[in-house]
């Protein structure tokens, strides 16, 4: 196989590590929101653990993109 | 190339400068460092002086910032954390939040999609922690690495993966950043390229174009979100480990 064609490839299975990351990360805003919805006023004071799990789980998806990336422009 | 997603990130070297190999030149990155810092000063220096007991819009802006960061080192790192650290966070919250917001005008140069900018921050977050860490709790600090309560057949292997766990902690907050904006600069650079792509296929091609210039402007308008969140992140984030420097052994 070309070495060119194997680096696309490679970025585009790379990619497929942002699925974890966006089940991940909707799993938490969906999971707020149900419990914002049965007690409104605590969620007020969740905000920072929400930005918080929120960070940690797209840190994930990022690393993927960046392997696609450096495939992509840098390899 | 003009539709090279990547010129964006060149570094153009105003004053080179040398010391024993290390390039020290004076760029744009540091330019836009130095003018992110200076307008930060500036801004904070300007809108606080009346001191008046009833806000005008400047110091409103200048007071939300100041208790936005504030409750949120209370929340995270407690109210010792406050005492000692909420200048530091805040600083660290202001430059990159300033860094990210001159680096989405147009052909500006953002700082933070530098990696060796953000992983020097982290860096200086890192060692900010062990140092406090060790000074105030001495070997204790090493309680970091065992969390109370675990029984002692599991015990090794928590040790093990909290130890990796404290030393990966540099490596994402930085990339973390980085990968961040750099992303999204990326991202809005190749969706912009889009357009004249479009528009060079004719009469069709022009009103076709309209599509992808509607999505540069959405993702310019996530881009900003971004661009805010990411500081917040790096700044609450900054509090969480300094709080497991102040109390070990408490998670």
């Amino acid at each position: 196989m070309d070495a060119e064609a194997a680096k696309y490839i490679g970025a585009g299975l790379a990619c497929l590590g942002m699925l974890g990351a966006a089940i991940g990360v909707g799993n938490i805003f969906g999971s707020f929101l149900e419990g914002a919805m049965r007690n409104p006023s605590a969620a007020q004071g969740q905000f920072g653990n929400l930005i918080f799990g929120f960070a940690v789980t797209e840190a994930l998806g990022i690393f993927s993109l960046l392997i696609a990336l450096l495939l992509l422009f840098v390899v | 190339m003009a539709n090279d997603p990547m010129h964006q990130f060149q570094i153009e070297r105003f004053a080179p400068f040398d010391i024993n190999g290390i390039d020290a030149s004076f760029s744009n990155a540091s330019l836009m460092m130095v003018a992110g810092a200076g307008l930060a000063t500036l801004f904070m220096t300007q809108a606080m002086a009346p001191k008046a007991m009833v806000p005008g819009r400047m110091q409103v802006v200048a007071e939300g910032a100041y208790n936005f960061i504030h409750s949120m080192v209370r929340d995270a790192a407690g109210s010792e954390g406050v005492k000692k650290f909420f200048p530091f966070v805040f600083t660290l919250f202001i430059f990159i939040f300033m860094a990210n917001m001159l680096g989405m005008f147009p052909y500006f140069f953002t700082p933070t999609s530098q990696i060796v900018v953000t992983a020097t921050l982290a860096l200086i977050v890192f060692f900010t922690v062990i140092i406090v860490g060790v000074t105030k709790n001495g070997v204790k600090f090493l309680k970091l690495f065992a969390p109370s309560g675990v029984p002692w057949y599991i015990l090794w292997f928590v040790i093990i993966i909290e130890i990796i766990s404290f030393f990966s902690r540099p490596l994402s907050h930085a990339v973390r950043l980085w990968a961040n904006v750099f992303a999204g600069h990326v991202l809005l650079k190749v969706f912009a390229s889009f357009v004249p792509m479009m528009a060079a296929a004719g009469f069709v091609g022009v009103l076709g174009s309209i599509l992808p210039l509607g999505m540069t402007v959405a993702l310019y308008a996530l881009e900003f979100l971004v661009a805010f969140l990411q500081a917040y992140v790096f700044a609450l984030l900054t509090c969480i480990y300094l709080n497991d420097a102040l109390h070990p052994g408490h998670h």
